[in-house]
């Protein structure tokens, strides 16, 4: 069971459908993700003037100082906010999974909002908040004569990194934590093990596939993200450096794209790092339907302690919200610690238009996210179940979307599918399905760890039992894997859908019309004008409050299972 | 319930409406213009049009630009709007624009001393920026600075920390204003201007409008702009200020016409409405606030809004050589990038130096110290290629991928940054070592 060196485990030889199932997913990726940022990244091994193939740039990469500078940089914020984010993420999973806590579901909401910030707004209002004039640095000011850095250089990176990123730990973390068969817990407690130790020794060790898969995309979400150091204006990392160099005009520098494959490179090594660190373990259990977790009650003391903490944690990652319900409300706010006062015109402006807005958005990101699932669940399937040949490459292929820049990305369909047209003579590329494959592709990689995640905590042997009983391979996964994966695949939804809803640099190249726009166009749209702040933090509002009620929803839907399992026992 | 949400999913899949039919009149535009300024611009031409739609497509104006080349083999846009004069540039030179003739007569052909329209008729000048300080008043009140006037005003050691700008090679619009700089003062005493501002940079922002943001919300208090954002900040209620500088230019910004033009009457059409008087009005709302090129215009603009064709600053202005400009544009916003935005540390603490030894001598005069201070401020100044470099075609060709094998782009790179590394660390003792003799 549990971290004992496993039965060995023995893939069945590769079968007809599961050929068929990786060449189909071999061929969306290549289409959508390979071919397209292949041709703009070709760029980065050609020689200047003549075209030829050479490796050139790579060594002027490392002869650059700057982006030897940037390169540490980059590792340094993602190795930190992998650590803060999971200060963050920890106490609230656990206290919301293990102990019999009011309001759990309400706490898992709001621990993931943070994941939804809404660009340009969302950086506005964290300057409001915690800026060098902040709300708080000009009342410390006022009182104590001092400021605090919140926002500044690598650390302001670190902090606004670690409350934008650490949902996806906490997503995965409770996910696993949920799957754990109290029966486990059982026989520790049996053989003397109790408290920290217990968590220790046993819950945390097999909630492990959980954790990892969400440090792990929090290390490379940080690594690849450029729109939180621009914020900030910290321009020595490797993602802003790639952004700043391939969307200068009228440039053909090689090296945007020289990072670009860095970064890809980066991103895939600490893939294959955490699947190391996992390697010869195994983490599934056979108990099913125990409910998960027994759950502890708190004593009074530890209530309040409880409380405390997770009120504290839930007002500094809620911030930003907060900031941006105030600006969304504002007239005026210029360096003061709150707006001079307040109005609800904004609301009125954006209202006519946000119907439009949402309702695009909505369906982009839910067919995103269930494109997202589906191709993750199946590859999670081939790699973990089956020996079929390339069935690793499809994981990696997958990964590596994680660190295409998304311009790179829209680029690249304006190449590949501008030329192809439909018969009445409009481009392939300006369809809003190429915006919903481009959100699912850039998406693909969240999913796909949720339901690696899932997967992996799922014994094979159930499996081989049903098999056993006569079930054929279709309906064991039918009727036994997936049922089993629900929440995992669940959270791999949420997780690619509230992201993708709020995604903007690969839509922005590709948006074709106003009636076609999503939301985070939307709001791009406004927020380039001194008038335009206010409606534009209510769109910001409105896109939040929606994909949060979309989250609270798949929660419910978990809880109710969770709880109908329970009680079915 | 994986079916019954997978349902759901494909119910609201089914209520997605396709492209929604046009009537043969819908007029694309891409353009870098924020709401507040495409709507009441469509609004106005379709009324004064029936039967047109305006599609407004925003973009940021090198994605704008990248998009217009990207898709020219089947090219499904009408018009490119935007300010950057040398975006217009690049798309012309890539023969990406259509030549027209305006039936709009009457209009002036200089603004400035700029000229309006791009002289081969490709694109039009349809309002007048200039480029200037904007600083935010409750921000110099908090901190008892004085409002800036002047370019050189911004190196002075009170505001150290308080400035901004956007990166050159990011906004076409501070491309200029660097360029009005160089241009207004001569290549070595504009740089060491630029470097003087940029010791007291707080920020190097990689979208213009990321400047008036930070202005408008105090993070800020001082921000290198285009003169529209200050006015229409102010008009939106912001505590901000704005001022023209002796150096300074005016240019236009522009509309052009995309070539191959699915809809080139529609086009046509909303060329016509802009630089027509009822399109110019438009500019004067208080949420845009753009300069007309229309003079008649400005007899209709409210108190105290600049008029570019009879204020006589204006005429002072200086004259703004676009072939000088073009010429070494990648070079300079490299420049800018690799010895101010990329070492924007190193460039501070060598100012910060600077100006702790100028004030310990300001007290106690000492002629070796200040030797060495002149030392440190020239070594800040060092620029490492001459203007005549700058223009060359070696350095030229580094950038715009050449047919001949030159130096590429990144060792050159290097070699300017480790040169200012190198620089102001050197800047940064000497000015140590004045201030040690002076206590």
């Amino acid at each position: 069971m549990a971290l004992v060196a496993s039965v060995p485990i023995r893939p069945a030889a590769a079968r007809p459908g599961q050929i068929l199932a990786v060449s189909v997913i071999a061929l969306f990726l290549a289409i959508f993700l390979v071919i397209p940022a292949g041709t703009v990244i070709y760029t980065a091994f050609t020689e200047k003037g003549t075209g030829a193939l050479t490796i050139v740039n790579f060594i002027d990469f490392f002869n650059t100082d700057l982006f030897r500078r940037s390169f540490f940089n980059s590792v340094y914020v993602s190795g930190m906010s992998v650590v803060w984010a999971s200060a963050i993420a920890l106490p609230l999973a656990v206290l919301t999974t293990r102990f019999d806590f009011r309001g759990s579901l309400i706490i898992q909401t709001l621990g993931f909002v943070p994941l939804i910030m809404p660009p340009f707004v969302g950086a506005v209002a964290m300057q409001l908040l915690f800026g060098r004039n902040g709300t708080v640095n000009l009342l410390l000011n006022d009182w104590f004569g001092i400021r605090v850095p919140f926002m500044e250089g690598l650390n302001g990176v670190i902090f606004v990194q670690s409350l934008h990123y650490f949902p996806f730990i906490l997503i995965n973390l409770s996910t696993s934590l949920r799957n754990i068969d109290r029966s486990m817990e059982e026989a520790a407690q049996n053989l003397g093990s109790s408290g920290f130790r217990l968590f220790r020794r046993i819950v945390f060790p097999l909630a492990m596939p959980g954790y990892l898969a969400g440090a792990s995309l929090v290390f490379v979400k940080v690594f690849d993200d450029l729109a939180t150091p621009l914020l900030l204006n910290v321009k020595d990392m490797l993602a802003p450096q790639a952004y700043l160099r391939v969307t200068s005009v009228g440039l053909t520098d090689p090296m945007g794209y020289v990072i670009s494959v860095i970064l890809i490179a980066v991103s895939i090594f600490a893939m294959w790092l955490s699947a190391v660190a996992m390697r010869g373990k195994d983490y599934s259990t056979v108990q099913r339907g125990g409910g998960g977790l027994s759950r502890r009650k708190l004593s009074r003391g530890e209530s309040v302690i409880a409380y405390g903490v997770v009120a504290l944690i839930l007002l500094l990652v809620l911030s930003p919200h907060i900031g941006l319900l105030l600006l969304s409300f504002a007239t005026v706010w210029s360096f003061s610690p709150l707006p001079d006062a307040y109005t609800v015109a904004h609301y009125g402006r954006v209202f006519g238009e946000s119907s439009l807005y949402i309702k695009n958005t909505l369906i982009y990101a839910s067919l995103a996210g269930l494109i997202d699932v589906v191709i993750g669940g199946a590859i999670a399937y081939l790699v973990l179940r089956t020996k079929v040949v390339g069935r690793r490459w499809l994981d990696w292929a997958a990964t590596a979307a994680l660190a295409i820049p998304g311009v790179v990305l829209g680029i690249g369909y304006l190449r590949t599918f501008y030329g192809i047209t439909l018969p009445d003579g409009t481009p392939l590329a300006t369809l809003w399905v190429t915006v919903v494959l481009a959100l699912a592709i850039r998406r693909l990689p969240y999913a796909l760890r949720a339901c690696y995640a899932a997967l992996q905590q799922v014994s094979e042997s159930l499996e081989e039992a049903a098999e056993n009983l006569g079930a054929t391979k279709q309906r064991t996964i039918r009727r036994i894997v997936l049922p089993l994966m629900t929440g995992g695949l669940l959270a791999g939804f949420v997780t690619s859908f509230s992201t993708a809803a709020v995604e903007l640099s690969a839509t922005l190249m590709l948006i074709q019309s106003n009636s076609d726009a999503p939301i985070a166009y939307g709001l791009y749209v406004f927020m380039q004008s001194p008038a335009g702040r206010g409606p534009g933090a209510a769109l910001g509002v409105i896109a939040v409050i929606m994909v949060a009620l979309c989250t609270l929803l798949s929660h419910y839907v978990i809880e109710r299972r969770q709880k109908a399992l329970g009680t079915a026992k | 319930m994986l079916k019954t949400i997978a349902a759901a999913m494909l119910m609201s899949a089914a209520f997605i409406v396709t492209a929604h039919a046009q009537d043969g009149g819908k007029v694309t535009i891409v353009t870098s213009f924020s709401k507040d300024v495409t709507d009441p611009f469509k609004a106005g031409f379709e009324a004064a049009n029936p039967g047109f739609t305006l599609d407004v497509q925003n973009k940021s104006t090198s994605s704008g630009v990248k998009y217009i080349d990207e898709t020219k083999v089947n090219n499904q846009v009408d018009l490119f709007w935007a300010s950057a004069p040398d975006a217009f540039d690049s798309l012309k030179s890539r023969e990406l624009l259509a030549k027209f003739t305006p039936s709009v007569t009457g209009l002036p052909e200089k603004v400035g001393s700029y000229p309006v329209n791009d002289p081969d008729g490709f694109y039009f000048g349809f309002a007048a920026s200039g480029y200037g300080i904007m600083s935010n008043d409750r921000y110099l009140e908090a901190n008892n600075l004085p409002k800036p006037a002047e370019w050189g005003d911004l190196a002075k050691p009170e505001y150290y920390d308080h400035v901004a700008i956007a990166a050159p090679s990011r906004s076409g619009t501070t491309h200029l204003t660097i360029e009005t700089i160089l241009q207004g003062e001569g290549w070595d005493k504009g740089w060491g201007t630029l470097k003087g501002i940029g010791g007291n940079l707080q920020q190097v922002t990689e979208r213009s409008f990321g400047v008036p943001d930070a202005v408008n919300s105090g993070q800020t208090g001082i921000g290198i702009v285009i003169d529209f954002f200050a006015f229409s900040a102010q008009a939106s209620g912001f505590p901000v200020s704005f001022a023209y500088p002796s150096v300074t230019t005016v240019v236009p910004a522009n509309i052009g016409i995309v070539a191959n033009a699915p809809n080139q009457a529609g086009a046509e059409a909303f060329v016509n409405y802009i630089l027509s008087e009822k399109g110019q009005e438009v500019l004067l709302e208080p949420a845009i606030r753009r300069l007309p090129i229309n003079p008649a215009l400005y007899a209709k603009a409210p108190e105290g809004f600049p008029n570019p064709f009879k204020d006589p600053r204006f005429q002072s202005m200086i004259t703004f050589d676009s072939d000088v400009s073009k010429k070494r544009t990648d070079v300079v916003d490299t420049l800018f990038d690799q010895l101010i935005s990329f070492q924007l540390e190193n460039l501070k603490g060598a100012t910060q130096a600077v100006h702790a030894a100028e004030k310990a001598l300001a007290a106690n005069e000492q002629p070796a110290a200040r030797a060495l201070l002149d030392e440190a401020k020239a070594l800040i100044a060092a620029m490492p290629i001459t203007s005549e470099e700058a223009a060359s075609k070696e350095t030229r060709d580094a950038f715009t991928g050449g047919e001949e094998k030159t130096a590429r782009q990144a060792e050159l790179e290097q070699k300017w940054a480790a040169f200012a590394t190198e620089k102001y660390a050197a800047a940064k003792a000497k000015a140590e070592e004045a201030l040690n003799l002076v206590d």
